[in-house]
């Protein structure tokens, strides 16, 4: 039978989602295209404003990547957008002058942001907040500018500005009203919230209406209508969103605010649907993502003719997503005369509450401060309790587990990702799961917005009763209940020497624990004993082990070191004689300075290294990989310092260094930087007479600028610094967690601190000149070492 | 119609190294042999249901092995993937007699 052709138009969570429920139904009936405006995968739009404030990366929130469509023979044409609709004969054509027809049609084209007709609202530095490529605007300005004003003070204004003083801005908030989120919010939270933000350094100008941008291509500031005026360099929108509905009336589908559809997300055209944010559901356009899983399992169901209730409308409750400030509300907040409110307000605390009851249930709920008891009110509502159900349970700290008892299987616990309690508990019986960060991982509950985290552990209390302990740590791995500190702290105490003896020592679960505890228990032994403990190769990953980086194909890729990116004709050579000789797949110039041989077969790499006879690069390391340099005062015009010397000494001194995890470094001559010393966990820059030193900045998944730690005047103050800032990190940070993560939870001013004091920067270093001598070159090593050939090395031909 | 299996030495027992893998080739299979820490010699596919990873350069724990690739966790003794993964892989019966390790094919 020919394939039903199903055709969505808007690439966002809605429609992937609708997509993701109808595939689960019907795997293999429809023909599936999607057309998007964005040209990106399927990403998280809730997480944008984390992204923002700087917790998260764009490539973090990717919920559908490329190879998702792929793998379900699904047509995506992003960066494509669908501009006519012929209902007659159920085609659409986009911009890109293609045209494809249809069997069904989803229209799932989401919101615009509202942007005021302001007079001067064309100019440069106007911006909403939106999509990635508002959030990446907003970062790049935040780099060059000082002054940003924020318009609007409701939920998306406030993580806007939030995320502008992440970046460094000084953010000026405008709202209309004289109370914040005022749509949500009773006066009385709003200004908590709002005396809550000011300490964290925003300023508030209420009860201002906008009348005009100023300055002339470039934004320079506002204007108010009562004259008042205000300097900005940036101004970001954000009053609110409408529903993105052009298309569909353009086409001569029902429009009234959203797209109007019934019960079953049926428009007025049979073969059209319309799903998410521009879909108008009795009167009611949603603008949050619960109701549009909902929403989505609907349509689903519809599309592959099966039945069901249909949509019968949601219940809202929101949470602002803003570090430090726990805001919660639901439901119909305000009160007139057939309400009556449960208010208790603790000024000393700051913690406030309101739950609205009208005829005897709860129909709606503020809390600021201990949002705790947000789930539990939100579900009394959807089910529409009487308020005794509240009261009598309010004091009793069973009522959580209680709650979810109650909750039908299918009821959506997760908003953000979609997981339903059954998912959550098939996941918890059949895994054996015991913690909020265990289901997060199995079911990506909670790893969103982490709304839902107090119901999650709810869950894993009600499904397995006493054995949950609720106030967990971060432990070493699954295997223990001690976090690293303890373990380092036992392992002192103690006197162990190797990690099967700290396994079952400390009662490890699994004897023999895990790919995660074992490194890390490797690592710990050698920092704390480094000239005596002896590493443990089937404690290591292969690459670590065989001292290579392994591929995807099992073949492995050899980098030889080239202290400071520079080589000579002799190296060169003997690396084009080998590459030769052993016919490597790809020679390749790395990020780091240095050739990769590609494709080598783990036998031949004992040989290899022996003709090359240049030290390793440990590019397969937790510890020192490349220095990277720029040209310097030798050649470069700008060159204020001899960087590539500097690199090279730097690189000698640490090369071989072990640690929590790779560490990378650049040393540039000028402040343009060239060895990228921003992005690495240390980078060093001259100017004249002076070197700054960066750390903790990183270029991969966790895109960070580095901090400065000091401004030092001679080559051996940097090494004497660097030295004592990577010892620092080598004792305190856990196993995998780069000097941006470190840098992040120890705070910066702390690590001044410590490495700043003359004293303790020479205690590090004394300990960290005994790890480097204990370091052997792991190349003439292994070449050298009969036994560790045949047993790392040789494959058995039977 | 039943198959008869050989047996083909692989090596001796005490050069195997122990808590890793060693990588055989035995005609046109390649198989990944493991002795345990409890000294048990296990043989499976060497090749990682997930995306065909090279299983013998994993991490040894007790009875299972982590794909290097993408650590997927194989139990050594009859070749499943652990939760939640899904897979298997082909296992091998192995036979130790005086010094000499057999992998049955």
């Amino acid at each position: 039978m020919e394939k039903q052709k199903l055709i969505l138009i808007g690439n966002g969570m809605a429609g992937i989602r609708t997509l993701e429920e109808v595939l689960k139904l019907e795997p293999d009936t429809f023909d599936i295209t999607v057309f998007g405006k964005e040209p990106y995968p399927n990403y998280n739009r809730i997480e944008l404003s984390k992204v923002l404030q700087g917790d998260t990366s764009v490539s973090d929130i990717t919920l559908n990547e490329w190879h998702w469509y792929e793998d379900n023979n699904i047509r995506l044409y992003p960066g494509e957008t669908v501009t006519r609709i012929d209902k007659e004969q159920k085609i659409v054509y986009t911009d890109k002058d293609r045209e494809e027809s249809y069997d069904q049609l989803i229209i799932a084209t989401g919101s615009d942001p509202v942007i005021l007709p302001l007079p001067g609202i064309d100019k440069e530095g106007v911006t909403a907040f939106r999509d990635i490529k508002d959030c990446e605007k907003m970062v790049d300005y935040s780099k060059k500018y000082k002054k940003a004003a924020v318009i609007g003070g409701g939920l998306l204004g406030l993580e806007a500005a939030r995320g502008l003083l992440n970046l460094g801005m000084e953010v000026d908030v405008i709202h209309l009203c004289d109370s914040l989120m005022e749509r949500q919010l009773d006066k009385e939270a709003g200004t908590l919230l709002k005396e809550e933000l000011e300490e964290q350094g925003m300023h508030f100008l209420l009860e201002k209406q906008t009348s005009e941008i100023l300055g002339n291509d470039h934004v320079s500031g506002l204007r108010f209508n009562d004259g008042e005026e205000i300097e900005a360099d940036l101004i970001v929108m954000a009053v609110g969103i409408k529903p993105n509905v052009a298309l569909a009336k353009e086409s001569g589908i029902e429009v009234n605010r959203g797209i109007v559809v019934n019960d079953y997300l049926e428009t007025n055209d049979p073969n059209i649907f319309s799903v998410g944010e521009c879909a108008e559901h009795r009167e009611m356009v949603y603008g949050l993502v619960a109701p549009l899983y909902q929403q989505a399992q609907v349509l689903a169901k519809r599309i592959c003719g099966m039945g069901g209730d249909g949509y019968q409308g949601s219940v809202l409750s929101t949470q602002l997503k803003v570090s430090g400030v726990d805001v919660f509300s639901t439901g119909q907040i305000m009160e007139n005369e057939h309400t009556k409110a449960i208010k208790v307000f603790d000024d000393w605390r700051g913690v406030y509450k309101k739950i609205v009851v009208e005829q005897g249930k709860i129909t709606g709920a503020v809390l600021f401060g201990d949002t705790g008891d947000g789930n539990r009110l939100l579900n009394l509502i959807k089910k529409g309790a009487d308020v005794e159900e509240y009261t009598d349970t309010d004091q009793n700290q069973e009522a959580g587990a209680g709650l979810v008892a109650d909750m039908p299987d299918d009821e959506l616990i997760c908003g953000c990702n979609g997981v339903t309690k059954g998912t959550i508990i098939e996941a918890i019986e059949t895994q054996g799961l015991n913690s909020v960060e265990q289901v997060k991982g199995c079911t990506n509950a909670s790893r969103s917005c982490g709304t839902c985290k107090s119901l999650v552990s709810d869950l894993l209390e009600y499904t397995l009763g006493e054995e949950y302990d609720e106030n967990q740590k971060e432990t070493v791995c699954g295997c223990t209940t001690l976090s690293k500190d303890e373990v380092i702290a036992e392992i002192k105490e103690k006197g162990m020497t190797n990690t099967r003896e700290v396994m079952n020592v400390l009662g490890w679960k699994n004897e023999e624990g895990c790919a995660k505890c074992k490194p890390a228990l490797n690592y710990y032994l050698g920092m704390l004993y480094p000239t005596e403990y002896e590493d443990e190769r089937e404690s290591r990953f292969v690459n670590e082990r065989l001292h290579a980086n392994i591929q995807k194909d099992g073949t492995f890729g050899v980098i030889p070191r080239m202290y400071g990116g520079v080589t000579n004709a002799q190296d060169l050579r003997k690396i084009a004689d080998v590459a030769e000789k052993y016919d490597v797949g790809m020679i390749k110039l790395t990020g780091g300075q240095r050739i990769n041989l590609l494709g080598v077969n783990k036998q031949d790499l004992p040989n290899i290294w022996e003709e090359l006879d240049m030290p390793s690069g440990h590019a397969y390391a937790k510890g020192l990989r490349t220095v990277k340099t720029c040209v310097g005062s030798e050649f470069c015009r700008f060159g204020t310092q001899d960087s590539t010397g500097l690199g090279i000494r730097l690189e000698k001194k640490f090369e071989g260094l072990s640690g929590p995890h790779k560490l990378k470094m650049g040393v540039s001559a000028c402040p343009r930087n060239c060895a990228e010393g921003g992005v690495k966990d240390v980078g060093v820059v001259g100017l004249e007479g002076v070197w700054e030193i960066y750390v903790g900045g990183n270029g991969g998944t966790d895109l960070r600028q580095a901090d400065l730690l000091c401004k030092v005047e001679t080559g051996d103050e940097v090494l004497e610094w660097v030295g004592a800032f990577l010892q620092y990190y080598r004792e305190t940070a856990n196993y995998l967690d780069r000097t941006s993560v470190w840098v992040e939870k120890m705070g910066i001013e702390h690590i001044r601190e410590v490495v700043g004091n003359k004293e303790k920067r020479d205690e590090l270093n004394e300990r960290m000149d005994l790890a480097l001598s204990a370091i052997q070159e792991p190349w003439s090593e292994a070449i050298n070492n009969g036994t560790l050939l045949k047993d790392l090395y040789e494959k058995v031909n039977a | 119609m039943e198959r008869t299996l050989s047996r083909v030495l692989i090596g001796n027992y005490s050069e195997l190294p122990e808590r890793l893998g060693k990588t055989v080739i035995i005609g046109d299979k390649e198989i990944a042999v493991f002795k345990l820490a409890n000294g048990k010699i296990r043989a499976i596919e060497n090749r990682c249901p997930h995306k065909g990873g090279v299983l013998a350069e994993g991490m040894v724990s007790g009875e299972h092995i982590f794909c290097p690739m993408h650590n997927w966790k194989i139990n050594v003794n009859n070749g499943q993937a652990q939760a939640p993964d899904e897979g298997c892989v082909g296992t091998y019966q192995v036979e130790v007699k005086n010094n000499s390790v057999y992998v049955l094919v």
